[in-house]
């Protein structure tokens, strides 16, 4: 009898303790959300709405608009998925359907490998081995002959909107592909091999039965690549020119969110500039919750349907 | 067909050998005794090292997870033992949110809650901001880790009369304990190179530091500001600091792989 | 598995412990004093703090360069003990600090346009006009007639201008941009002056450093960092036309020149600007640095430290400056610093 009351004491006890800590973990989520808006209403007040609308960063002026980084980073984020989604898509096809077995096993562990390589580690290879070759192979010729394309347009620095997708893109490589072999591998055997000994070929056994079961789950592994381009700070920051205008061309610079918090906090003098930067801090924080959390929903209903045998 | 799919499987893993040959290559060229034990010189000058960003990278690293290991997985203990109804799914819900944090947000955190009241730029702020990005990250994979432990393997403890707590952890968790320590490893490589948010936190010194309430260096910090700047020693500096990192990085990333190889 | 598991936490716990002891042992450390702000002056005093710390072993001065801006922010902010500029603070700016500030002025460095062109060896031939020109995005390549007809013992390539400019807040942009808004109607009216300001075209640089890297790894661009990084970086350097009509190189003298009528209208708070100064030999874009100190010192030990290094600097560290082509304060002026050091203190007692 005595022996079951201490436990019964001691089992509390270690449910509280655990329990408080978990308390504490949601404690700092909260913390997080209220030090990122308090910081930033000094900013909300004096622009309202018309922040994310306007193009002028003007530190002397004191007028501060989050256009320029917005637009930066959605369209790095999206330039880097256009890349990496169909070569992630293609080589999850093709490490999961094609390569013998002995492949697979040091193939995830070189894609993981890609993933633990360090954002600055990227950057110092963006800054001196990819930009110049990009410029010199790529765009220089390209704005010769295209640049009347406005999407081409020069003058060419090297440092633009293109490397930094281009650079994303290899940096969300392993995300997409983890989640895509996943995703492959939920297939039923059963219906690939329905469709090959009804004389299918290869490919159009890929193109029915995985195009249409593992739609929604390339989409979810799509936004989740999506959730991570979105926050990178450091290799995009040594890439991507820092220059605070929306502009057309892939081939100018630009600026993201991250980028200009990460070089102009330090230095932000006058509390209406920095309550803008952590408004965009706020900004860029909503936007990549709402995307993971859009990434989640549809790849926990990808995994529910799976387990319903669909 | 076969060969375009081939094709991108080739493309995706390219980068990854030409940035480990550049490393190598670029890094191996600077990588003398005196870049490990040297402090850095002044500007312009050659020679040097970046002794001092090692030695503040290992102890802001450390200094994190002195704190963050328990709560993390202390947390990750409550949510697997205890973790039905609503206050649980809201700590499941923050710890994932948490992960999906731009590391630069961790840094705004840590410069208002911590370098601004306190008057000083210090380690402190800098494993702060660190905390934030490894505690949520832990949460998780020690949550995961123990749900994969049978409920048959608990049943049969608690039939045998062993107190609930001790056979969470003498039973549970030890027989989870690889996998949880995958994950704190696995966390750990990833702090270990995280650059933005140091920057406004640990902010970076010149000079040996080791008091925890004083700017430190690291070396993430340090190949930044060798990148961007323009003088060539230091840029192979940059690339030398870069391989030490991910030497760092990916020691503790195959060393964490092993161990979850073992227990199968 | 228990072995590496037990390993492993033994060498942890091993850290954790070194961790303890050397931070104990280092509790006799040398006093660490810390301090941010311009990269304008970071080759000299990253000197100059690395020999004063070697004289002198019981402190550490920790400077990090983050931009005049950043020096701004945090002394105001009170996380540093010292910050350094070479955009005198504003008016509004001094409000807002807790307390009275000096500007102890170091050392005199110049601005100036750098380029990477190999057709042109050295020496481009720039007026005040193209440099506004070029920065306002009105001239947009090199082979444009306006430069041709001052450079014409050289071919100009028939290429863009990449104009490179700072990202961060930056005293070097406010010296520059001083002189665009004394020199250029459009430019004042369009842009104005100040550490930040809306650049009409260009990439940005993250410090001096930054800026000096654009321009050295882009053809075809053009960019301004103080002298001892061009000189560094063995960059071409263009001349300019001065006020009194001539083209002068930047160097030590031409620098000095400019410096020459500055000790006799010395203000007593020394911000003052010398751009586009008077004289033949004179270097129109020069510009003053300062360190930012507050009169009145909260820790004593630091503050006495900071006093006796900056009465260092002004007569010991000054020999080092023209090595690293910084113009030496006139002697006049070091007599003024030297009266304000005498002002800080630390509760009423001078620390001097």
């Amino acid at each position: 009898m005595a022996r079951k009351t201490g436990g019964n004491i001691k089992d509390l006890l270690f449910e509280r303790t655990t329990g408080a800590f978990a308390f504490l973990v949601l404690f700092l989520a909260v913390l997080l959300f209220a030090v990122l808006l308090r910081e930033s209403l000094p900013a909300l007040r004096k622009f309202g709405a018309s922040f994310f609308v306007t193009g002028t960063w003007d530190p002397v002026l004191e007028t501060f608009g989050a256009l320029p980084f917005i637009y930066g980073t959605v369209v790095s984020s999206f330039l880097a998925i256009l890349i990496a989604v169909p070569l992630s898509v293609g080589a999850a096809i093709f490490i999961n359907e094609f390569a013998p077995p002995w492949m697979k096993t040091p193939v995830s562990f070189l894609a993981e490998l890609l993933a633990a390589i360090p954002s600055v580690i990227y950057g110092l290879w963006g800054i001196f081995v990819l930009v110049p070759v990009l410029r010199d192979v790529f765009m220089k010729p390209v704005t010769k002959y295209l640049g009347w394309v406005p999407l081409f347009k020069g003058p060419v620095y090297g440092p633009s909107m293109l490397a930094a997708g281009v650079l994303l893109s290899i940096m969300i490589v392993p995300f997409i592909l983890s989640v895509s072999r996943e995703v492959l591998a939920t297939v039923p055997q059963l219906q690939k091999e329905a469709v090959l000994s009804l004389g299918g070929t290869r490919w159009e056994m890929i193109r029915i039965v995985i195009g249409q079961h593992c739609l929604p789950g390339i989409f979810g592994a799509t936004i989740l690549g999506l959730g991570r381009a979105l926050g990178e700070t450091m290799a995009v920051t040594m890439v991507i020119g820092n220059r605070p205008e929306a502009l057309l061309s892939l081939f100018q610079p630009g600026y993201s969110m991250a980028a200009v918090i990460a070089n102009e906090f330090t230095e932000a003098v006058g509390d209406v500039y920095l309550s803008s930067l952590v408004l965009i801090g706020l900004i860029l924080f909503a936007m990549t919750f709402a995307v993971n959390l859009a990434a989640k929903w549809i790849l926990s209903r990808m995994v529910a349907r799976a387990s319903r045998g669909i | 067909m076969k060969a375009l799919f081939c094709l991108a499987a080739i493309l995706v893993l390219l980068p990854l050998f030409l940035i480990l040959f550049d490393l190598l290559i670029k890094g191996g060229k600077e990588l003398k005794l005196t870049l490990l034990i040297d402090l850095p010189h002044p500007v312009g000058e050659p020679g040097g090292g970046i002794a001092n960003g090692i030695v503040g990278t290992l102890v802001i690293t450390l200094m994190t997870m002195l704190w963050s290991v328990p709560t993390a997985v202390m947390c990750g203990i409550y949510l697997a033992e205890y973790g039905k109804g609503k206050f649980a799914s809201a700590v499941r819900f923050a710890a994932d949110t948490m992960t999906g944090v731009p590391s630069i947000i961790m840094g705004i955190f840590g410069y208002i809650l911590l370098v601004l009241p306190m008057k000083r730029f210090s380690a402190w702020a800098g494993a702060a901001a660190l905390s934030m990005i490894f505690i949520p990250v832990v949460v998780r994979t020690t949550e995961e880790m123990l749900r994969t432990v049978p409920t048959t393997v608990r049943e049969a403890a608690l039939a045998l009369g062993i107190a609930r707590w001790k056979a969470t952890l003498r039973i549970t968790v030890r027989t989870a304990w690889p996998g949880i320590l995958t994950g704190i490893l696995l966390a750990m490589a990833r702090i270990l190179g995280e650059t933005a948010p140091l920057l406004f936190t640990a902010l970076g010194n010149q000079f040996w530091q080791t008091r925890l309430d004083q700017p430190m260096a690291a070396v993430p910090l340090q190949v930044f500001t060798y990148a961007i700047s323009p003088y060539e020693d230091w840029h192979d500096k940059a690339w030398a600091g870069a391989l030490v990192l991910i030497t760092m990085v990916l020691v503790i990333n195959i060393v964490a792989r092993v161990l979850t190889r073992e227990k199968r | 598995m228990r072995r590496i598991s037990g390993i492993l936490a033994g060498t942890a716990v091993a850290l954790v412990l070194s961790l303890a002891v050397v931070t104990g042992a280092t509790a006799a450390d040398p006093l660490m004093i810390n301090g941010a702000g311009a990269t304008f002056p970071y080759p000299l005093y990253s000197k100059w703090f690395y020999e004063y710390s070697n004289a002198n072993p019981g402190v550490r001065f920790n400077y990090q360069s983050i931009g005049s801006g950043g020096g701004i922010k945090q002394i105001t902010a009170g996380t540093v003990n010292f910050g350094a500029t070479d955009a005198p603070m504003t008016e509004e700016g001094m409000k807002k600090l807790p307390g009275a500030i000096l500007h102890i002025p170091t050392a005199l460095g110049a601005v100036v346009p750098v380029y990477n062109l190999d057709e042109v060896p050295a020496g481009l031939k720039l007026t005040s006009d193209l440099l506004a020109g070029i920065y306002l995005g009105k001239i947009t390549r090199w082979n444009d007639p306006k430069i041709a007809e001052l450079n014409k013992t050289v071919t100009l390539p028939n290429a863009d201008i990449v104009v490179a400019h700072r990202s961060d807040g930056s005293g070097t942009t406010d010296i520059f941009t001083n002189y665009l808004t004394t020199v250029n109607a459009e430019w004042r009216a369009k842009v104005g002056r100040g550490p930040s300001v809306n650049w009409p075209v260009g990439i940005g640089g993250k410090g001096n450093e930054g800026v000096a890297g654009v321009v050295k790894q882009t053809p075809g661009a053009i960019g301004y960092v103080e002298l001892a990084y061009a000189k560094q970086n063995k960059m071409k350097v263009a001349s300019l036309r001065n006020k009194e009509g001539n083209f002068v190189s930047p160097t030590l003298e031409a620098t000095s020149a400019a410096a020459a009528g500055m000790a006799k209208s010395m203000p007593d708070d020394f911000r003052v600007s010398l751009v586009d100064a008077p004289g033949k030999e004179s270097w129109p874009i020069s510009g003053l640095t300062w360190i930012l100190v507050y009169r009145d010192q909260t820790d004593e030990a630091r503050g006495k430290a900071i006093v006796q290094f900056l009465k260092w600097a002004i007569r010991d560290g000054q020999k080092m400056e023209a090595a690293l082509d910084y113009a030496p304060l006139p002697k006049a002026v070091v007599e003024k610093v030297d009266l304000a050091l005498k002002q800080i203190s630390f509760k009423g007692k001078s620390l001097y």
